[in-house]
């Protein structure tokens, strides 16, 4: 029987936003998808999202929903978190949110361990603006303000991310719907803050000037610059060159969480200790 | 600080609180007595006091307190825990005013309740970080763009670093909005005894946020009398609805209505309004004989209060107002001493900011004034010798 998504979603706000054919629909479904099948109950979940195409993610699914300022989801989800410990909060964001204009709070929140899951739907452009550099365009495309070629390196989301502290970090395309759900199913239930970059296809705002016009043009390209952890991992520095690659890319279960070492605050402070030892976090892990 | 933040002082013969601490730790000991459960924030001279004591506080009542990486964060994790259903606060300086505002907007847009403290220090930029100024009066007014109405309380005296926080908790709950509370470096760091209400009279006066509890179906959270504010139930309790900056309706979804738009903006405004009673609040100083009206407020008021009674020794008639909530500013009432007073006095520790309210409740254009701009307070001597000086 096919999914029925409808439960999930607001169905009064369809149709989105999103261009035909734009991938954000497919993050969209394989997370309602991931939700559905970890069983959780929406009343239990917040969605934060930002500024761009993607924040308009938040107001489509039926959970507990914040639309923030641009930039700033990690530091609001952060706020919602702590506060409420046991409930599930997701980042919905876009490459400009968490890399250009909020790039601190990406780090600090990887950084801090916080159990969040930070979905950054990554386009390679500043798409609801039509086509400005992101800090994720590659070099040499078109974009709207570097209309001869952007001369502005593009980095590697994932190397930040994980060199900040964070304790999941994943990539994967809209051209792998089922492996991006399995991967979404991974981050939601892993302890810590999950990081995943999932990588979809601007066709209108980077495609059309770059000559990739048509949705699978766009899809293409991005499976041209994608590969498999495991087959990068057996490549050469010269072979990595321009290439992303996709799966689980970093995993580690060891790291305190933030709001459990909170938790050890407000005990210590409860037991009117005056300092926090070697035992208590130890305790922690 | 040299004062002991987790002290909780003692009861006097009159039955109230006497404590001895920093203005700065008499905040944050307000916030916790009103209900507040987290804080965010960023360390900035003058008002480093208040998350320093806090971080204390918090924890031993089950709350949060975390310092996050710049300003904005520091406000954004704050309206996170808020809209959550959480009473939360920040604190800040006037650099920090200009880098949250526009989180602010968020909230005024949101109605997300949440109290700023603002402890003032010398402006523009980083100014004069540890001397006193009053420079961000007309910063609190509109720190972010668009229209919108501010609540902002300036304590006068030590104990009002208390008794304004308690207040700002319960307007922000009440009006579902951010409320500032404006301390600067004299009474933020000023170490004395303050008086204080008992934390059972703090308790009874608290006034908790609305909610809905008819059916998720039903509920609109925005959907209220146009003079009435927001009615935002916590969550997690099974009312899904959206929090949005952009102009929305009556469940919180983005809206292009024009009907809408407009009428969103028209209640931000006359939930305020046409509810100022609730929130205006002025200290009137010996004005019944007064021939002169010296016009003040924050910790500027110490010295004017002094003057007043030098001057009162020598025979002079002087009387003092004193508006203790800034914004919106007691219009009717200013307009009143506008007509009754000749000789009028203005002081402030900034160029004339609150000047120009002044002058448009009077009507009129012809208000002394006194300023200083140096970093330094005001002498009682400072007002003397201008009000010898001019009238």
């Amino acid at each position: 029987m096919a999914f029925n998504y409808d439960g999930y979603l607001r169905m009064e706000k369809m149709p989105t936003l999103w261009c035909w054919g734009c991938g954000d629909g497919i993050v969209l479904k394989a997370f309602v998808r991931a939700v559905d099948d970890l069983g959780y109950a929406k009343d239990d979940i917040c969605v934060v999202s930002g500024i761009g195409c993607s924040g308009r993610f938040s107001s489509y699914v039926d959970f507990n929903t914040i639309h923030t300022t641009h930039g700033r989801t990690v530091a609001f989800a952060t706020g919602v978190k702590l506060a409420n410990p046991t409930k599930k909060v997701v980042i919905v964001t876009g490459d400009g949110d968490a890399f250009a204009i909020g790039g601190n709070h990406t780090i600090h929140g990887a950084r801090r361990n916080i159990d969040l899951t930070m979905i950054v739907i990554q386009n390679f452009i500043y798409g609801l603006t039509n086509s400005q550099t992101s800090p994720t365009t590659p070099q040499g495309m078109w974009t709207v303000t570097q209309k001869i070629g952007n001369i502005d390196p593009t980095f590697d989301a994932c190397r930040l991310v994980e060199a900040s502290g964070a304790t999941f970090v994943a990539r994967e395309a809209v051209t792998k719907p089922k492996k991006l759900e399995k991967i979404f199913k991974q981050a939601l239930e892993h302890k810590g803050f999950s990081y995943v970059d999932a990588l979809t296809n601007c066709h209108i705002n980077l495609g059309r000037k770059n000559k990739m016009v048509a949705a699978m043009d766009t899809l293409d390209w991005i499976d041209s610059i994608t590969t498999t952890k495991k087959k990068w991992d057996a490549m050469s520095k010269e072979e990595r060159l321009n290439l992303l690659p996709t799966g689980i890319l970093h995993h580690d279960d060891t790291k305190d969480e933030y709001c459990d070492l909170y938790q050890m605050v407000i005990d210590a402070h409860q037991d009117n200790r005056s300092k926090i030892t070697q035992d208590d976090f130890e305790k922690k892990i | 600080m040299a004062s002991d933040a987790n002290s909780q002082g003692k009861i006097n013969a009159d039955g109230k609180r006497e404590i001895v601490m920093v203005g700065n730790h008499l905040a944050a000991l307000a916030a916790v007595d009103s209900g507040c459960r987290f804080f965010g924030g960023y360390p900035i001279t003058p008002s480093t006091e208040v998350m320093e004591a806090i971080s204390d506080f918090l924890p031993r009542v089950g709350g949060t307190c975390i310092q996050m990486e710049d300003e904005i964060a520091g406000i954004a994790v704050a309206i996170g825990a808020s809209m959550s259903g959480v009473k939360s606060m920040t604190a800040t300086s006037g650099p920090g005013i200009s880098l949250k505002a526009e989180n602010l907007g968020l909230a005024q847009m949101a109605e997300v309740p949440l109290v700023v403290v603002d402890v003032m220090r010398g402006g523009p930029s980083t100014g004069l970080p540890t001397r006193v100024s009053q420079g961000d009066i007309s910063q609190v007014k509109t720190p972010s763009h668009g229209d919108y109405k501010s609540i902002a309380l300036c304590a006068g005296t030590l104990a009002e670093c208390y008794t304004e926080t308690v207040r700002a908790f319960n307007l922000a709950d009440r009006f579902m909005q951010p409320v500032f509370v404006l301390l600067d470096a004299t009474l933020g760091l000023m170490h004395a005894k303050a008086v204080l209400p008992t934390i059972e009279e703090v308790e009874a006066g608290i006034i908790p946020r609305k909610t809905f509890d008819g059916s998720n179906e039903d509920y609109r959270p925005y959907g209220v009398e146009q003079d009435e504010a927001a009615v935002l139930n916590p969550m997690f309790q099974g009312y899904r609805y959206h929090f949005t900056g952009l102009h929305h309706d009556a469940k919180g979804f983005p809206t292009e209505e024009i009907e809408t738009c407009r009428k969103l903006i028209d209640r931000l405004f006359r939930k305020v309004d046409e509810h100022l009673d609730e929130i205006e609040l002025n200290e009137e100083y010996m004005l019944d004989d007064a021939e002169i009206l010296l016009i003040g407020y924050g910790s500027a008021a110490l010295g004017i209060k002094e003057a007043v009674n030098r001057l009162r020794a020598e025979g002079i008639k002087v009387g003092m107002f004193r508006p203790i909530t800034m914004w919106p500013s007691p219009e009717k009432r200013m307009h009143e001493l506008g007509q009754k007073f000749d000789k009028v006095l203005s002081i402030e520790l900034n160029m004339g900011q609150y000047l120009d309210e002044i002058q448009r409740c009077m009507g009129r254009l012809d208000i002394e004034k006194l300023i200083k701009v140096n970093g330094r307070p005001f002498s009682p001597k400072d007002i003397t010798d201008k009000v010898k000086e001019v009238f």
